[in-house]
């Protein structure tokens, strides 16, 4: 048998370059922002050498539509339906941070049902993110059927939300105060059994992928970041916990009544990509349970306000506007001119990508002074280099998808 | 019900005698010895005001001593609109600790003429892109940055978008085009322009 011989003694990082025929030929690449396994418009400044990366730098800001200008031009009130616009495969989860946000500036309570609507849309849209994420990682792998069986579930969500919000996407549905509209029986009776029916779904995925000795090898010790390095390169979300951190928002600073609900933190061990495919799955799982529950306290709670009663910020319901010249009125003055207590205020959700903040200043007149957004996925994105630098190319598509962002919240 | 009058209401109770946060023990033991005021906001979040000078070892101490692991986000707000005086830049920085579950955040005020920071990124490499957005869009510059370049806006846009200055119209794209156009053609065509 013919013994290999290498011209190059491999790199203090480039150990994985001794079978590269092409080692040594430094070729610069230019990924994106035009492609498919950079999930949106991001572009990737690539060095290479061969097949192993040298250098790599994320570019972003291709799809910024400067929200948080938009923020101070519109208003506090007219600003929601851009949340929708920021990660929008979650559109619900934004709305909801940001009347979170502006509900702790102006110190409004939301009653009960209306917080746990409130919860049963955030876990429905978790799901919903979560499904994108295996869906789009497993189609970068190869996997294509995946694609197909997560998008199945998705559509039954984007069915439901349809129903109730009267939107696929883009739901705008939450006010500060609360929620628009109540969820009724017929609705409740629909999200049931898709929620039932969708933990069996749930193991189908895993026996597609956990097992799979393809989707094994590409993900295992595949852009590990260690406890130490996930804080320090300020990541949040499923790619900490899959470092190893227990740290969830729900559980550490609780809000819209989390403290009230049984639901396990599921935690990684290595911080490979694997590791953060097996939490997403068990959140996807936590999720369901949690809806599950919101469901059961929504029957006991079935006749309770789910917007609070505050006219100076609250808008008032609809039936009462066309009737009533006191809250015509009211209307008028929250959509053009909702101004905010004096003050600051920060509010960090536990959204799909991490930990999704609204940092609200207000001088109190009715045009805000800042609106920053604390995006989860321009972090996953910073990190990318963090992981990939020293692999193989290929590694690179399972390390994107792993990390999990959207574009148009990362550029904003 | 009568809501109360903000008019009327009581001034603001003096710090020293409110009953004591523990997280607000935390942090003035660790910033012992340190000039830095304390204050709250809306959100019960303890808030640290200092002179820029500081920020370095109060981030570090803060890291270090108070047990804040991870930085939540660093960004700015220009109140030209509401004070209308220098020092019109506040950078605010907000720390979380896993640990004890709580937050602190911590301002720092520049003037326009001379906006500059010692930049964390030695502490905390996370703060790359958020140092990085904050110049982009107000012009801030942080010292010690290894990568100080605009993040969203396109490299040689000549504005601060966020900037209170900035129209909220924005400056259309193909008047800049149109601006480097011209400088463009000088270096062809001095007579030009």
């Amino acid at each position: 048998m013919a013994t290999k011989t290498f011209e190059y003694a491999p790199g203090p990082n480039l150990a994985a370059l001794n079978d590269d025929p092409l080692h040594g030929e430094i070729m610069q690449l230019s990924m994106g922002p035009q492609h498919p396994a950079t999930h949106g418009v991001l572009r990737l400044e690539v060095e290479l050498d061969g097949e192993t990366i040298r250098r790599l730098e994320p570019e972003v800001g291709f799809l910024h539509r400067g929200k948080e200008k938009t923020c101070e031009s519109l208003g506090w009130a007219k600003f929601f339906p851009h949340t929708d616009r920021l990660d929008y495969v979650q559109p619900l989860m934004n709305n909801i941070g940001y009347a979170l946000a502006l509900e702790k500036l102006a110190g409004i309570e939301v009653p009960q049902r209306g917080q746990e609507i409130r919860v049963l849309l955030m876990e429905i849209s978790r799901i919903a993110a979560h499904l994108i994420y295996l869906g789009t990682t497993a189609i970068d792998l190869g996997a294509v059927s995946m694609f197909f069986n997560t998008f199945k579930e998705r559509e039954k969500i984007y069915e439901i939300l349809d129903a109730y919000t009267g939107h696929r996407m883009n739901n705008t549905y939450v006010r500060i105060g609360g929620v628009f509209a109540d969820v009724d029986e017929e609705l409740e009776a629909h999200l049931r059994s898709f929620l039932e029916g969708f933990r069996g779904e749930v193991d189908t995925f895993e026996k597609f992928l956990t097992g799979n000795r393809i989707w094994y090898d590409r993900n295992r010790d595949v852009g590990t970041i260690t406890k130490d390095e996930a804080l320090a390169w300020a990541l949040t979300g499923p790619n900490l916990r899959g470092s190893g951190v227990e740290h969830d928002l729900r559980k550490a600073q609780p809000y819209s009544g989390y403290e009230d609900y049984e639901f396990e933190v599921p935690v990684g061990t290595v911080g490979d990509c694997y590791d953060r495919y097996l939490v997403r799955v068990e959140e996807m799982r936590q999720s369901t349970a949690i809806a599950l529950q919101a469901l059961e306290r929504l029957k006991a709670s079935r006749g309770g306000e789910v917007l609070a009663e505050d006219r100076r910020y609250v808008l008032p319901p609809k039936a009462k506007v066309h009737t009533s010249m006191e809250e015509l009125i009211f209307q008028f003055k929250i959509v053009t001119d909702l101004s905010l207590p004096r003050g600051e205020a920060y509010q960090g959700i536990e959204s799909s990508k991490g930990e999704l903040g609204f940092f609200v200043v207000s001088d109190g007149t009715s045009r805000p002074v800042r609106c920053h957004i604390r995006a989860p996925g321009l972090y996953n994105v910073q990190a990318i280099p963090l992981v990939a630098e020293g692999r193989l190319f290929s590694d690179m598509v399972a390390i994107i998808g792993s990390l999990d962002f959207v574009m148009g919240e990362v550029d904003r | 019900m009568t809501a109360p009058d903000p008019a009327n209401a009581a001034p603001e109770a003096a710090v020293d005698t409110a009953p004591e946060n523990p997280t607000e023990t935390r942090v003035r033991a660790a910033l012992d010895g340190l000039e830095v005021s304390f204050g709250a906001a809306q959100d019960a979040i303890v808030c640290v005001e200092f002179e820029r000078e500081l920020l370095h070892t109060v981030m570090e101490r803060l890291r270090d001593s108070a047990g804040f692991e991870t930085l939540t986000f660093v960004t700015c707000v220009d109140h030209l609109a509401s004070t209308a005086t220098e020092p019109r830049f506040e950078v605010v920085h907000q720390l979380i600790s896993l640990a004890h579950g709580d937050r602190v955040r911590t301002r720092v005020r520049l003037t326009s003429d001379d906006a500059t920071l010692a930049s964390i990124t030695d502490l905390w490499p996370g703060a790359g892109f958020m140092e990085r957005e904050a110049y982009d869009m107000f012009g801030v510059r942080f010292e010690g940055h290894p990568n100080l370049k605009r993040l969203l806006m396109p490299e040689g846009y000549g504005h601060h978008p966020l900037r209170k200055d900035f129209p909220q119209q924005g400056i259309e794209p193909d008047r800049l085009y149109r601006e480097w156009d011209r400088e463009r053609r000088k270096d062809w065509n001095p007579k030009e322009s």
